[in-house]
């Protein structure tokens, strides 16, 4: 009987747990320049895919249509600027919808470690249009992985299960080296500290 | 015995689980009510400690109400909010404002909270918007969960009573209504005019 019991206090302390992770809410996506239309899903495995580019190796090239019309190449930096590429899983959700405004009040940071920023998502010109328009202007382009779906998210081993991408970042030198992966948990944001020790070591 | 003990052990977890997710859940500091019991870091920069009156010599942590005046504005922003960033400009001149007025300086006084945001990042918007007045940083969200987890740039007033004792007299999400407007508000609900 007393078996019993304890199974059932575990079953409550786990329960407890859960509860506590699923309803004590957590902070996202916190400017009013939002509103209510940021679509919360919740708490998501942390990563959800198998990396298939190293620190070390040549970053594969890309070519992708940014929002402003413009065809933007990886390769187009080659010898003269370092890169970093910004997946963030999908426009209109928690986290993603501040991490690019962040980075865009700091492009002086960038600018000193002779760095670009490449902001790229699996969404839509139109959605991505959409988003960005509520950050402000942002001074980096912002790419649409959209078609043929997640293409440049699975070359560099990035696309969820579900279709969206990681929230990773890329730290590319000027020979088109990967000097830095970050994938980071999908429900939190990246520092900014950590990115920019990264750059450093660049110089 | 050991069975026993390990029960109990696990209904204390249990109810201490239970309870700490509870007191993270806040609400909106309520006009006419006390702030959530807060705690601040002590500034390490001699002018931000000079500015809030916190005495020199002060380490660990603070309260809000410690602070020496008879109204603070608490702003809560992040560095990631683009409506903080656009805010920025103004609530300096608020606090230029504030500073420049002999009836006003000392007895109002401005401090941010960055919510979500490391001491690196409130240091980066610090610099980017030159702001002069201490801002603090909540990296784990701890204090952001206790203010009900308002959305940004919010504004918080309290007013300090001569007993120690204070009250909120402005809780309001959004940017100020002007400079000009937010102040003569701020000024008028505390008394100080």
């Amino acid at each position: 009987m007393k078996r019993y019991v304890k199974y059932a206090l575990i079953v409550l302390l786990i329960g407890t747990f859960v509860i506590t992770v699923a309803f004590v809410p957590t902070a996202y996506s916190l400017s009013d320049a939002y509103k209510n239309n940021i679509y919360n899903p919740g708490i998501l495995k942390p990563t959800d895919s198998v990396l298939k580019v190293k620190v070390g190796k040549p970053a594969p090239d890309f070519t992708l249509k940014a929002v402003s019309g413009d065809a933007v190449s990886l390769k187009q930096y080659l010898g003269k600027k370092n890169v970093v590429i910004s997946f963030v899983p999908a426009a209109w959700t928690p986290v993603c919808s501040d991490q690019w405004p962040g980075y865009n009040i700091v492009k002086d940071m960038f600018d000193q470690y002779d760095a670009v920023l490449l902001g790229i998502t699996v969404d839509n010109i139109p959605t991505l249009f959409s988003w960005t328009n509520q950050m402000g202007k942002l001074w980096f382009p912002v790419l649409s992985d959209f078609w043929p779906h997640g293409r440049v998210a699975k070359k560099y081993g990035v696309l969820r299960s579900d279709g969206t991408s990681e929230r990773a970042l890329f730290v590319i030198d000027k020979k088109g080296i990967i000097r830095y992966i970050d994938v980071h948990d999908i429900n939190k944001r990246p520092p900014l500290e950590d990115l920019i020790r990264e750059l450093e070591k660049l110089k | 015995m050991k069975k026993i003990r390990a029960l109990y052990f696990i209904v204390i977890i249990t109810v201490c689980i239970f309870t700490y997710s509870l007191s993270l859940a806040g609400s909106p500091p309520a006009v006419g009510g006390t702030l959530p019991d807060i705690k601040l870091s002590m500034p390490k920069d001699m002018a931000d400690k000079n500015y809030l009156g916190l005495g020199l010599f002060g380490f660990g942590s603070f309260k809000i109400p410690e602070i020496k005046a008879r109204l603070v504005i608490v702003e809560i922003f992040s560095m990631y909010c683009p409506y903080c960033q656009r805010e920025a400009p103004n609530v300096n001149q608020l606090y230029a404002k504030i500073e420049q007025n002999p009836s006003l300086k000392g007895k109002i006084k401005i401090i941010g909270i960055g919510v979500g945001n490391t001491s690196y990042e409130v240091g980066t918007f610090k610099k980017k918007y030159n702001v002069s007045f201490p801002l603090f940083d909540d990296a784990d969200y701890i204090i952001h969960k206790m203010v009900g987890e308002v959305r940004t740039p919010y504004f918080i007033g309290v007013k300090m009573n001569p007993d120690g004792s204070h009250q909120v007299i402005y809780s309001k999400l959004g940017e100020m209504e002007g400079v000009d407007q937010f102040l003569a508000t701020m000024t008028r609900l505390s008394g100080l005019q």
